[in-house]
């Protein structure tokens, strides 16, 4: 008589998961499932709402990335009634949008992930976990608590709230920047930078190496990747053209307008959350371990997979010194944590960048709109991968239909992957001990969903 | 000795858990009064033992538990009585908790319609069966904590301000957790106000607000007053924090209710389309009267019925 393993909840992620494994008589898994328990249905209760509303109202999709929710529905909403923001206005989504990616990459990093490096993955869950963490190293995990708050008040400041922000509005930006808030903000900037590369430089020298073993076995398999690049087809978070790698290294560039010809959504019984694939490769979808079909992934190795390079001095230098060491697609699914570090190098920068063009300060900020029928895709890279709302309005600029591909939903498929390979590579004999089934949901962590 | 906590997230956001995190370096202190025994989003405590062989969803006893987003499916009943059941009290934190939050706008809907629309779409294959295998069936409808089981504190917000949460947590230990008068965010709005009568139609914000960049929020002219929708009137004080100064109307933008209505059993609907009309504004000018309980449809107040169409 086999037995059934009942993982719940799925910890330190940011939504609703269960991890179910199946194991056989001998003690053998013979199916393990990723199930995502969640369904709010937006897509359905945003009908009918004026479009304008709707970035403040989709920004509730996720407390962690509000931003992007909100950036992408203001996106879409301005391509929907045919306007575009003043440039300052669109610089400050931008500039908001990269300080959102900075501060969640140190949650991440420090919150989430670091209790399985800092104190080890077989660490009695008691002390797995930030808390360990701030007791274990307490002046280090001080200064990601004040650093990644530092960022954060930055939103605050500019926007008047961080978390579901209200602050990007049809046809612009709520309020122009002063320049006192400049100058405080790159001030600001040029510190958490430092602390940025910091807490690379930490990760390279004292976690990645003792874990690297870990990395090459745990959640291993080849997919695509898609992201977004520019048109120079360097990385990018906020803007540009959508790109699809295969696992060979080939890829193909597409306008984010036409999203829904590249990819598909699978419906499966066992979750909630639909699985996207691509469509376009014209191969079908499949789970199946030894026969996968479809599968790309989203988020920061994605990114940094896709892209040609990254604009800025310090993120190029990591992103040459990560591809001589793993190449380009890199596949290692832990590497995921890797890659998002050097993204927020990349993001720090980035924001400095936006905030030394002193134009972003301009007064125009925002344009007056008027409410139409029309269709809109907004599209933005967030933290957890590729976020496309698209939206179409009626006569009175209301929503008539909406459609969404939410980041982590791309990583739905690959973490049941992940999930499955780490499973039946760690579970064997029967013998099931906690950092076992810890070492499992590592795979899922990875993917910061 | 301090005080032990359960956390838990139902049909959330996580957004008053990252409320929580934004204490800053306040989250330290709180780490010192309050010992966590139970919070998915920080620590692995399993529902079904830690090597996931029980049978029901086991969560540990604590003095406070904290619970965050509404009930909307067997699961989340099944954790939201099992927390009633180990805490000695409960906190309802967030606008999803105190009163369904965004999320309870699906109850305009039936289930049929929200899974028709989700599981066919411009992306989805044609004609595919509805999941059902391994992940609890939702319940009719999206539910306030409170429907369902008893909750001794409300903390309303969508996010709640860390201000608050800090409050509540600190007076964990004294017995005493924080809680919002029942005051309105007109109450602590710096905005000029002139006096009823001159608007008679309400605008969407589809335009910038009159004012002027350089001048402090006391010289702008209320945004209601303006013409624009501004539910602070009907909204419950606090999103401001111990700053006070509501944050929308800091940036320039009007309030939209995140706070859920001042007394814990208003419908924000209703008193707002009552201070509209007694200040003489048309209320069919509104595009939309549903967005009115956005931040609060439980309690029955959103139902799957015909809507009112509006032009």
């Amino acid at each position: 008589m086999g037995r059934t393993i009942h993982l719940a909840p799925v910890t330190r992620i940011e939504g609703h998961a269960s991890i179910v494994i199946q194991l056989d008589d001998e003690g053998n898994v013979t199916d393990s499932k990723v199930h995502y328990m969640s369904l709010r249905g937006f897509e359905k209760f945003i009908e009918g709402k004026p479009a304008e509303e709707v970035p403040r109202i989709v920004n509730r999709i996720c407390g962690i990335c509000p931003w992007h929710h909100h950036l992408a529905s203001n996106k879409a909403v301005d391509r929907c009634f045919g306007v575009t923001p003043p440039p300052a206005g669109n610089k400050l989504r931008e500039f908001a949008q990269t300080v959102s990616h900075a501060e969640d990459k140190l949650l991440n990093f420090y919150f989430l992930a670091a209790p399985d490096f800092v104190m080890g993955p077989d660490a009695d869950y008691g002390v797995r976990n930030v808390i360990g963490v701030v007791k274990a190293a307490p002046d280090l995990a001080t200064k990601a608590v004040l650093a990644r708050f530092k960022a954060k008040m930055i939103l605050e400041r500019l926007g008047g709230k961080a978390i579901h922000p209200h602050a990007g509005v049809a046809g612009g930006f709520c309020r122009p920047l002063q320049e006192s808030e400049r100058q405080q903000f790159l001030e600001d900037l040029k510190e958490l930078l430092e602390f940025s590369t910091f807490t690379l430089d930490f990760a390279k020298k004292e976690v990645f190496p003792k874990y690297l073993d870990v990395v090459k076995v745990l959640g291993v398999f080849s997919s695509g990747f898609l992201g977004t690049v520019d048109d120079k087809g360097q990385l990018n978070f906020y803007d540009g053209k959508l790109r699809m790698m295969k696992p060979d290294g080939s890829f193909t560039d597409f306008d984010t307008q036409d999203y829904a010809d590249y990819l598909g959504e699978a419906v499966v019984p066992f979750s909630y959350g639909k699985i996207p694939y691509a469509k376009f490769w014209n191969d079908g979808f499949s789970l199946d371990l030894d026969n996968l079909k479809g599968i790309y992934r989203a988020n920061c190795l994605a990114r940094i997979n896709v892209c040609d390079s990254i604009s800025t001095p310090r993120a190029q230098a990591e992103l040459e010194e990560f591809r001589k060491l793993f190449g380009r697609p890199a596949q290692l699914t832990l590497l995921y944590h890797w890659a998002r570090l050097i993204e927020d190098v990349y993001a720090y920068e980035h924001a400095i960048e936006l905030l030394e063009d002193k134009s972003i300060t301009d007064p125009e900020v925002r344009v007056p709109v008027e409410p139409k029928a029309g269709r809109g895709v907004g599209c933005v890279e967030a933290p957890r991968g590729t976020l496309i709302h698209d939206y179409t309005t009626d006569e009175n600029g209301l929503i008539a239909k909406a459609n969404l591909i939410v980041g982590t939903t791309h990583n739905l498929g690959p973490m049941n992957i992940s999930v499955n390979q780490a499973a039946k590579a760690l579970i064997k004999n029967g013998e099931v001990t906690e950092g076992i089934l810890n070492r499992i949901e590592m795979a899922v962590r990875a993917y910061d969903p | 000795m301090a005080a032990k906590v359960a956390e838990e997230w139902l049909n959330a956001c996580s957004g008053c858990e990252i409320s929580i995190v934004d204490l800053g370096a306040r989250i330290l202190k709180v780490l010192e009064l309050v010992e966590f025994v139970h919070i998915p989003v920080l620590m692995d405590h399993k529902y079904y033992g830690q090597l996931g062989d029980g049978k029901h969803i086991d969560i540990p006893e604590a003095d406070v538990g904290i619970i965050t987003g509404s009930i909307r499916n067997e699961e989340h009943l099944e954790v939201a009585l099992e927390m009633r059941k180990k805490c000695k009290l409960i906190i309802a934190l967030g606008t999803c908790a105190t009163h369904g939050g965004i999320p309870a706008l699906a109850n305009s809907y039936t289930n049929e319609s929200i899974f028709e629309r989700y599981y066919s779409t411009e992306t989805t294959d044609e004609d595919q069966p509805i999941p059902n295998a391994g992940i609890p069936p939702l319940l009719d409808t999206v539910y306030a904590l409170d429907e369902k089981i008893k909750v001794d504190v409300y903390l309303p917000g969508c996010a709640p301000h860390p201000d608050q949460v800090f409050a509540a947590l600190a007076g964990l230990l004294t017995g005493n957790p924080a809680v919002l008068p029942d005051k309105s965010v007109c109450d602590f709005c710096p905005t000029k106000r002139e006096g009823k009568g001159k608007v008679t139609k309400i605008r969407r914000f589809l335009e910038s607000p009159h004012y002027n960049n350089d001048e402090p929020l006391d010289k702008m002219q209320c945004l209601l007053e303006q013409g624009f929708l501004c539910m602070g009137a009907v909204t419950r004080a606090g999103c401001g924090g111990d700053g006070l100064i509501p944050r929308c109307i800091g940036v320039r933008v009007p309030c939209r209710g995140c706070y859920g209505p001042v007394n814990q059993d208003g419908n924000q609907l209703l008193q707002m389309l009552n201070a509209l009309a007694s200040n003489g504004i048309d209320v069919d000018s509104l595009p939309d009267y549903t967005n009115l309980l956005r931040f609060s449809g439980a309690h029955g107040l959103l139902k799957p019925v015909p809507q009112p169409v509006r032009k």
